[in-house]
C-alpha cells in the first residue's frame, strides 16, 4: 500500500512569488520523514504539493516533478481529485465536518464521494479507521454525536481516522500536534509510529523532540533571507541530522543558534 | 522629556492606591431598581403638581433624573470607574429604550386596529360583490394572492440568487466575478417601482397591453429578491471556514461535491434566514404590484397566469383609499395578517435553522 515520492528539481510560486526553489528529495515508504524549520520557510507550502493541494489557492504552481512510485502527479492526464484519494492530508487544525455524526466522519471519504457502503461495510471500516487512529474505546458508545463534541486531541485523532479509513498509500500531516496538548501528542505520535507500519509518514512539525521520537528520515528547510525562497537545505537520517549535521546552518538551527 | 520622565517614573506619579479601588463597598444589587423606581415616582408627582403632567416629559425627566442621581451616588459611594460606568450603562439603557419606541407603538397600533376585524370571517372572504362601506367581505383573495406571487417570487429567485451566491464565493474569479458584484449592487438600488414599470414594459412587448396577470407581479418582486438572496448567501457561504472544504478536497473529494455536500450543509441555517429575509423584503412590496397584478381584483384568483390578482399591501392600499371607516378596519386588519404572515415565515426560518444547523453536543 505504501508508496514512494519521489521529488525533483520542484518549484514553488504563489503568483510571481517564488516560495520554495528547487527542492529534490525521496521520501521511503513505510517511514516518517519530518519536515522542520522556521517558520515562513515554505514547509506547508512544499507538503501541500504532493498531494496538489496548493491547487486549492489561487495562483500557486509549481514547476518539477514529484513521482508516486512511478506515476507522475502532475502529468497532464492525472486527476488531482485521484491524487488525493491517494495521498491524505492531516491539517493543523482539527477541521471534522460540523454537520456530521463521529461516524459519519469517518466514512465522510466515501459518503462525500456519494459512494455507496453496505451497513456491514460502513460499520468495519468505522471500527477499522478509529481503532487505527486510537480512538474507538474512547468513542464507540456514542458515535452517533456530532465530531465537533470531541475535544481537540480527540477531534484531532478522529481526523486521522477520517484520513485513513479511504486507505491513502501516503498521509502528509501539517502541524498535527501543535494545537494539542502533551497527553494527545503522545497519543498521536505512537499513533504515528503504528501507521508508519502501512502507510509513507511526511509530518510538518516545530517541535524538534517530536521529529527527533517520531521520524527516521528529517529535511531540514530554511530561507536564504527575508523575501528569498525557502529552500530544502540538509536531509538524511534523524539520527545524523540531530547529532552531527554535515550543514553549519542545520546545527544552528538544532542547536537554537541563529544566523 | 520622555526619557527624563522614564528614567524616574516612582517620582513624578505618585504610585496608585490599589486597595480602594478593588476593596469598595459596591452598591446593593437592588439599589438602581429601587431608585429609578423612586425617580419616576417623584417625577410624576411634581409633574403632577405643577399642571405639566406629559407620558414623554415624565420620562425624559425620569432618565435625566435617574442618570443624575446613580452617578452621584456612585461617585460618592464606590468610586469615580464605577460612576463612569454606571452612567454609560443608564445611557445605554435609555437609547435601547428609545429605539423601542416606535416598535411597540407600531405593534400596539397594528394590534389594537387590527384585531377589530381579523376573525375567520375576515380570512376567508374576499371583496367579491362588496360595496366598499358595506359591513362584510375579507381579504382572502388578497392572502391567496401574496402567497402565491411570493412563492412564485421565491421558486424563481432562491435558485437563482442561490447560485450566483455559490459561484461568487466558490469559483468566480477577475473580471467576471467583480461585474456580477457590481450588477448585483446596482440591482439592491433598484426603486421597487422601476421593477414593476421594468415587467410591465416587458409584458406589453411579449403578451400586448393590458394582459399584466400575478406572474408579472411575480417576476417584478423576483427582479427585487434576487439581489438580496445573493448577497446574504454571499455572506453566508463566506462564513464556511476554508478549513472544512481543505478537509473534503483532501479526502479525493470533487469541488462540486464540496460544494453541496460540505459547504451548502454547514451553511444551511444562514441560508435560510438569509432566504427568508429576502422573502421579508418583497412580501410588503406595493408599487411593483399595484402596477403589475393590479389593484382593483376583488375575486378570488389562484391562477397566476390569468386576470388581476390582489395582495395584502394593495389591499391596504386600495382600501386606506376608499376612505371609509370600515375600510380603515379592512386595512389595518390586513396590516396585522401581514405581519402574522412574514412573523410565520421567520418561526419556519428559526426551525429549519435549529434543526439543521451544525450541532456541537
Ligand atoms: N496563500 C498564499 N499566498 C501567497 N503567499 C503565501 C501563501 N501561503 C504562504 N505563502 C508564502 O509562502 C511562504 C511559505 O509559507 P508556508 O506557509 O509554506 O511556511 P511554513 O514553513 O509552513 O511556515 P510555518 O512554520 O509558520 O507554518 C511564506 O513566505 C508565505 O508568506
Ligand atoms: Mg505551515
Amino acid at each position: 500500500m505504501a508508496k514512494r515520492i519521489d521529488v525533483s528539481g520542484l518549484h514553488v510560486y504563489y503568483g510571481d512569488f517564488l516560495a520554495v526553489e528547487d527542492v529534490s528529495m525521496t521520501i521511503e515508504p513505510r517511514s516518517v520523514t519530518a519536515f522542520i524549520g522556521s517558520s515562513g520557510c515554505g514547509k506547508s507550502t512544499f507538503l501541500r504539493t504532493l498531494n496538489r493541494m496548493h491547487e486549492v489557492t489561487p495562483g500557486a504552481r509549481v514547476e518539477g516533478k514529484v513521482l508516486l512510485d512511478d506515476q507522475d502527479i502532475y502529468a497532464p492526464d492525472v486527476d488531482p481529485v485521484e491524487v488525493r484519494r491517494e495521498v491524505g492530508m492531516v491539517f493543523q487544525r482539527p477541521n471534522p465536518f460540523p454537520t456530521m455524526s463521529i461516524y459519519d466522519n469517518v466514512i465522510a471519504g466515501y459518503k462525500l464521494n456519494n459512494r455507496r457502503l453496505r451497513k456491514s461495510e460502513a460499520d468495519e471500516i468505522v471500527e477499522r479507521s478509529l481503532r487505527g487512529a486510537n480512538l474507538w474505546e474512547e468513542v464507540k458508545d456514542r458515535l452517533d454525536r456530532p465530531g465537533a463534541s470531541l475535544s481537540g486531541g480527540q477531534q484531532q485523532r478522529l481526523c486521522i481516522a477520517r484520513a485513513i479509513a479511504v486507505e491513502p498509500s501516503v498521509l502528509l500531516m501539517d502541524e498535527p500536534c501543535s494545537a494539542l496538548d502533551p497527553i494527545s501528542t503522545l497519543a498521536i505520535e505512537d499513533l504515528i509510529s503504528q501507521l508508519k507500519e502501512n502507510y509513507t509518514i511526511v509530518i510538518v512539525t516545530h517541535n524538534m523532540q517530536q521529529a527527533a521520537r517520531v521520524s527516521d528520515v528529517t529535511a531540514f528547510f530554511n530561507l536564504a533571507g527575508t523575501g528569498k525562497p525557502g529552500k530544502l537545505i540538509e536531509i538524511g537520517e534523524t539520527n545524523k541530522i540531530f547529532t552531527k549535521p554535515e550543514k553549519k546552518e542545520t546545527e544552528n538551527y538544532i542547536t537554537g543558534r541563529f544566523g | 522629556m520622555s526619557a527624563t520622565k522614564l528614567s524616574a517614573p516612582e517620582k513624578t506619579v505618585p504610585p496608585r492606591p490599589l486597595a480602594p479601588s478593588l476593596g469598595a463597598k459596591p452598591l446593593p444589587a437592588l439599589f438602581p431598581p429601587t431608585l429609578l423606581a423612586g425617580v419616576a415616582l417623584v417625577a410624576a408627582g411634581l409633574l403632577y403638581a405643577l399642571g405639566w403632567w406629559n407620558p414623554a416629559v415624565w420620562a425624559i425627566v425620569t432618565a435625566v433624573g435617574y442618570m443624575v442621581l446613580i452617578t452621584a451616588a456612585s461617585a460618592l459611594i464606590e468610586n469615580r470607574r464605577k460612576a463612569k460606568d454606571r452612567l454609560v450603562t443608564a445611557i445605554v439603557y435609555t437609547c435601547f429604550g428609545i429605539a423601542m419606541v416606535p416598535l411597540v407603538s407600531l405593534l400596539w397600533t397594528v394590534l389594537s386596529k387590527g384585531l377589530v376585524r381579523l376573525d375567520g370571517y375576515f380570512l376567508t372572504v374576499s371583496m367579491n360583490g362588496v360595496t366598499p362601506s358595506m359591513d362584510a367581505g375579507g381579504a382572502y383573495h388578497a392572502i391567496l394572492g401574496t402567497l402565491l406571487m411570493t412563492l412564485m417570487a421565491a421558486l424563481i429567485s432562491v435558485p437563482i440568487g442561490l447560485m450566483t451566491a455559490i459561484y461568487l464565493v466558490e469559483y468566480g474569479q477577475g473580471r467576471l466575478k467583480r461585474a456580477i458584484t457590481f450588477f448585483v449592487d446596482v440591482m439592491t438600488g433598484i426603486p421597487s417601482i422601476v421593477a414593476g414599470l421594468f415587467v410591465v414594459a416587458l409584458w406589453i412587448l411579449l403578451f400586448g397591453p393590458g394582459k399584466t396577470n400575478g406572474a408579472a407581479g411575480a417576476i417584478s418582486l423576483s427582479v427585487l429578491m434576487i439581489p438580496v438572496v445573493v448577497r446574504s448567501c454571499e455572506e453566508m457561504l463566506r462564513l464556511v471556514p476554508n478549513e472544512l472544504r481543505e478537509a473534503s478536497y483532501a479526502l479525493g473529494v470533487p469541488k462540486w461535491l464540496t460544494v453541496v455536500k460540505v459547504v451548502l450543509p454547514t451553511a444551511i441555517a444562514g441560508l435560510t434566514t438569509g432566504v427568508m429575509l429576502a422573502l421579508a423584503r418583497v412580501i410588503g412590496e406595493t408599487a411593483p404590484l399595484i402596477l403589475t397584478a393590479g389593484s382593483s381584483a376583488v375575486a378570488i384568483n389562484a391562477n397566476l397566469f390569468e386576470g388581476q390578482m390582489m395582495s395584502l399591501p394593495v389591499f391596504i392600499y386600495s382600501q386606506v383609499r376608499m376612505g371609509g371607516v370600515i375600510n380603515y378596519e379592512r386595512a389595518w386588519a390586513g396590516a396585522l395578517t401581514l405581519i402574522i404572515i412574514v412573523m410565520l415565515l421567520f418561526l419556519a426560518a428559526r426551525l429549519v435553522s435549529h434543526f439543521f444547523a451544525p450541532k456541537t453536543r
